[in-house]
């Protein structure tokens, strides 16, 4: 039975409750409510139930939301609707306020787009395969990135946001495709080789010259993936015709065929562009994009001081190899090495570079390999100065002021920082790359701790020996296997018998040793908030001891981190006892090291180490948490926001095929834990004093 | 037509099996031979090792006995076990003792997929004593002259637990193998298949393609079996693009996004 539809009124005070912070006496509900009111209850719903959702982000922007959804319902679905306001909410995630709220003021312009939706295609959709496709075109890895331009900077290919030129989604994937090729041609086929800002700056109109450069550009381009790849060039030329565009104007029959011919490069554009200076640039081509040279020139080049830097360490490392040890390197590669060219037969215009020590031609690892091959990109060879010395400052560079604060998550990925999608229960949506987490060593510390607590439980520490003693698996020989490496004498001289009776003779004959390899890995997960101060700390610690004597006797392999932190930008894990760690006076020491930190964001935790443990190889995988209490951050990571990215979290380590578990001494933990963990996979610990001996206890009841 | 029954230590090559070499691994592998070294041949699956022996088989005129090894291949499935027959029991040899015993060739190929104590016999078999313990039947088998043992290890898988010891490693020569150089990668692919140059070429540029795409999502490249296999179906009419994605992508990965790209790089080429 559908609801009757709410009155304005009752719009009203529903809004004024979850608007409350947007409004003031000169901005009322009443308007908003009454435009509402006209809808049906299910609209009417929606649109409070995301005001809501919205308003706990930002009142603002709710208030934009209710203030637009009207218009938004009458031009979309519902569905259009959602996909509206999540876009807006991940530019308000990304840019703040006033783009998010422009993007609720324009929704005639998002319906539009949505519209297309149904053709068209989206950078989220192709990325992934074309990422893989231009890593497969060429060994250099090529980032995909949405951007407003089409072009590239030689290490990131920047593609539209989405591509609706094409009334199919096929073709529209294909105009894609041909983005990707084309940039990825200009950076494989030399585009880029020469100093291409300094040769505009000598026309009148740089900008002009710039764009009749990429012109004749495309046509070289479009002859080289004729010659190399040739599928391709087809679809291209597809694309081409479909939109009635050609590659070239009329009339540049000539300039065509030079750039085409086989030894055409870069030089032959140079040459045509001072010829063709004085007439119009022809229309881009749909896949041709921009040409930005400034910026790829700036990536080139700090790329290529890093290499050669690279380059020559990895010269010394070989040079190293050889002799057994670095010994004195000489200051000039160049009297050791040789580099020498040949020009590729089938390809005119490609050269092979090889390596040679001592006159010896050698052949490079491959990461060598790869490095050689990435200068030649970019220069078309390896020039002789890449095998002198810089100077007396030896060979490394200080790439310390990388560091860019504008690009906050690409300088933390430079500093070894991770990212990981955060869920928005709210959204029903990640939160792309939210969290940036940063693997910590605890600071070992001289205290006597282990040895302490070994002596307090020494009795404890003994019996939980035997009972795990018990547990380890051992070969066992089965009997009357069918199958298996020796004969069963006694199953033997029974079918031996039965056969002379007349009876059915067995054909378990054999005996067979039982591999019960306990093969298990488990990540514990320990708890350092702030919270655990005091008691909860030192019984945490202890637990980890006996547990880690426990585990020795056992054999299985086992990691142990501790997790806390300060906002989503600040998560940290504490390394306590990494998988290929043996325990030991080190891993004794970290235990003692173990301090309460800040707060615990626990999804962004079990993310990480879900993919620590994804790269161990065992039959079963456990994760074990031990904690004191339910997600909490300081950013608003608590209540059902943060239960419910804890709980997505798991599921997506469940799907991986790991187990998590959860040993909590939350005496409330009944409220939460069943809905994260699942109803049996936790247990409560009522008692902090009995954590170490808990604890040991259910990780035997939980393997056995 | 009947297939042909042979004992596994009669089973001589009698025509040249074609061998493109890489380098000098067939000089290196007669040197062995000769002095009677066990051979360790190290490279990623599908280069051509196991032709490579057969080869050298052909070479050295012996008979060759291959064991492809699997992770419950134990020392009793190598040496021998007794068996009942005519209730009796009888000690039947395995194929480490029937090659010993023949002078033959022995390739265990992929020897760390077996269990571990296969180790026992295969050391004294491989250092200078040269002898295969049977220690059910209380005995030991001298190897003649003419026998040789060769094992084959692909130290490209990252797992942990595949990792050949040094002790045993340490006891072979070793010789390593990769993916040909494209040209001869090429000739074989043609040599092999009967395709035309161009579309060997090409073949060979896609497979330098998906190896790029290693530790990308791929554990190996296409190797330059799979082009043999998808230059046979070119040869046999099938189009590339439909060649490439059965007997190459699909043997690669299950993964969807990354078949789609394999795809799309041998739609690029044909």
């Amino acid at each position: 039975m559908t609801k009757p539809p709410l009155s304005s009124a009752e719009i009203e005070t529903t809004l004024n409750e979850v608007l409350i912070w947007a409004l003031s006496t000169h901005r009322s509900a009443t308007p908003l409510a009454a435009a509402l009111a006209p809808f049906t209850r299910g609209e009417q719903d929606f649109v409070l139930r995301w005001a809501d959702a919205i308003a706990k982000t930002n009142a603002e922007m709710a208030y934009q939301f209710v203030s637009q959804a009207p218009q938004s319902m009458r031009l979309m679905g519902l569905d259009g609707v959602e996909a509206w306001a999540v876009q807006a909410m991940d530019v308000y995630d990304k840019m703040g306020l006033y783009p998010a709220c422009a993007v609720f003021r324009e929704v005639a312009a998002f319906a539009a787009a949505e519209r297309d939706k149904a053709n068209g295609v989206s950078f989220e959709e192709i990325s992934g395969v074309l990422e893989l496709f231009v890593r497969g075109l060429s060994g250099r890895p090529l980032k995909l990135e949405a951007g407003d331009d089409i072009y590239t900077d030689t290490a990131s290919l920047f593609l539209p946001a989405r591509v609706t030129r094409f009334p199919d989604h096929d073709q529209n994937y294909r105009l894609y495709k041909a983005m990707v090729a084309h940039q990825w041609a200009q950076a494989r086929y030399g585009t880029f080789a020469v100093p291409l800002t300094a040769v505009f700056a000598g026309y009148a109109d740089p900008a002009r010259a710039e764009r009749l450069f990429h012109a004749l550009e495309t046509v070289r381009l479009d002859g080289k993936l004729a010659r190399d790849l040739a599928g391709l060039h087809r679809e291209m030329a597809a694309l081409r015709a479909g939109l009635g565009q050609a590659l070239a104007p009329a009339g540049w029959e000539r300039q065509v065929a030079r750039l085409q011919a086989a030894h055409a490069d870069v030089h032959d554009t140079l040459a045509l562009l001072a010829e063709l200076y004085g007439s119009e640039p022809p229309e881009a081509i749909c896949y041709q994009g921009r040409l930005h040279a400034e910026r790829a020139e700036a990536t080139i080049a700090g790329r290529l001081a890093h290499e050669q830097d690279q380059f020559r360490t990895a010269l010394l490392e070989m040079l190293g190899e050889k002799q057994g040890e670095y010994g004195e390197s000489p200051e000039d590669l160049s009297e050791r090495f040789s580099l020498s060219r040949t020009e590729n037969p089938d390809l005119p215009g490609e050269f092979s570079f090889s390596l040679s020590l001592d006159g010896v031609p050698i052949t490079p690892p491959e990461d060598v390999r790869a490095l050689m091959d990435s200068i030649i990109q970019d220069l078309g060879e390896i020039p002789d100065e890449y095998l002198t010395a810089a100077g007396s400052g030896g060979y490394r560079r200080d790439h310390a002021d990388k560091a860019d604060e504008s690009d906050w998550k690409a300088s933390y990925e430079d500093q070894g920082a991770l990212l990981y999608n955060e869920w928005d229960f709210r959204r029903r949506h990640y939160r792309k790359d939210w969290c940036v987490l940063r693997e910590i060593d605890v600071h070992p510390i001289d205290e006597p701790f282990v040895a302490r607590t070994r002596h307090k439980y020494a009795g404890l520490i003994h019996s939980l020996r035997k009972s795990f003693e018990a547990l380890r698996g051992e070969g066992r020989l089965l009997k009357k296997q069918s199958n298996g490496e020796n004969v069963d004498f006694d199953a033997l001289v029974e079918a031996w018998a039965d056969m002379h009776t007349g009876r059915e003779m067995t054909d378990r004959l054999f005996t067979k040793l039982a591999k019960l390899e306990r093969n298990i890995a488990v990540m514990f997960m320990v708890d350092m908030s702030g919270s655990t101060k005091g008691w909860i700390n030192d019984a945490e610690r202890e637990a980890l001891v006996l547990l880690c004597e426990a585990l020795e006797v056992l054999g299985d392999r086992y990691a142990i981190y501790g997790f806390s932190g300060m906002t989503r930008k600040r998560c940290e894990l504490y390394r306590i006892k990494r998988f290929d760690e043996p325990y030991g006076e080190l891993v004794e020491r970290r235990i003692a090291g173990i301090t309460p930190q800040d707060y615990t964001r626990m999804g962004v935790t079990i993310r990480h180490l879900s993919k620590l443990l994804g790269e161990v190889e065992a039959r079963t995988k456990l994760l074990i948490t031990l904690s004191d209490g339910k997600p909490d951050d300081y950013d608003g990571y608590r209540g059902d926001y943060g239960i419910e990215d804890t709980r997505q979290a798991l599921i997506e380590a469940k799907r991986d095929g790991i187990h998590p578990f959860c040993i909590t001494i939350d005496t409330e933990a009944r409220d939460y834990l069943p809905h994260m963990y699942g109803a049996v996979n936790w247990t409560l610990v009522e008692d902090v004093k009995k954590l170490p001996y808990k604890v040991s206890d259910i990780y035997r009841r939980l393997t056995a | 037509m009947t297939a042909r029954v042979l004992k596994t230590e009669e089973y001589r090559i009698t025509n040249e099996p074609y061998y493109a070499a890489q380098g000098d691994e067939i000089a290196l592998f007669e040197a062995a031979y000769k002095n009677r070294l066990p051979v360790l041949l190290k490279g990623p699956t599908g280069c051509g090792k196991t032709r490579f022996m057969e080869h050298m088989a052909w070479r050295l005129k012996r008979p060759l006995i291959t064991v492809s090894c699997h992770d419950d291949l134990t020392a009793s499935d190598l040496v021998g076990r007794y068996l009942i027959t005519h209730g009796e029991t009888v000690w039947v040899d395995g194929p480490m003792a029937r090659a010993v015993r023949a002078g033959a060739i022995l390739y265990l190929d992929e020897i760390v997929e077996a269990r571990k104590d296969t180790t026992v016999v295969i050391h004294p078999l491989a250092d200078d004593r040269r002898v295969l313990p049977m220690e059910k039947t209380g005995e030991l088998l001298e190897a003649t002259p003419e026998f040789c043992l060769a094992i084959s290890y692909n130290p490209g898988y990252q797992s942990v637990l595949k990792d050949l010891k040094q002790s045993t490693r340490q006891r072979f020569v070793a010789l390593e193998f990769n993916y040909p150089k494209p040209e001869l990668e090429q000739q074989i692919v043609q040599r092999e298949s009967g395709v035309d140059a161009a579309t060997a070429a090409k073949l060979v540029k896609f497979a330098g393609m998906t190896r790029n795409l290693k530790g990308q999502g791929l554990d190996e490249g296409a190797s330059t079996r799979l082009l043999v296999h998808a230059a046979k179906l070119i040869a046999s009419g099938i189009s590339p693009r439909t060649a490439c994605r059965g007997a190459i992508a699909e043997a690669l990965t299950d993964d969807g996004e990354m078949l789609a790209a394999v795809n799309e790089l041998s739609a690029s080429l044909f």
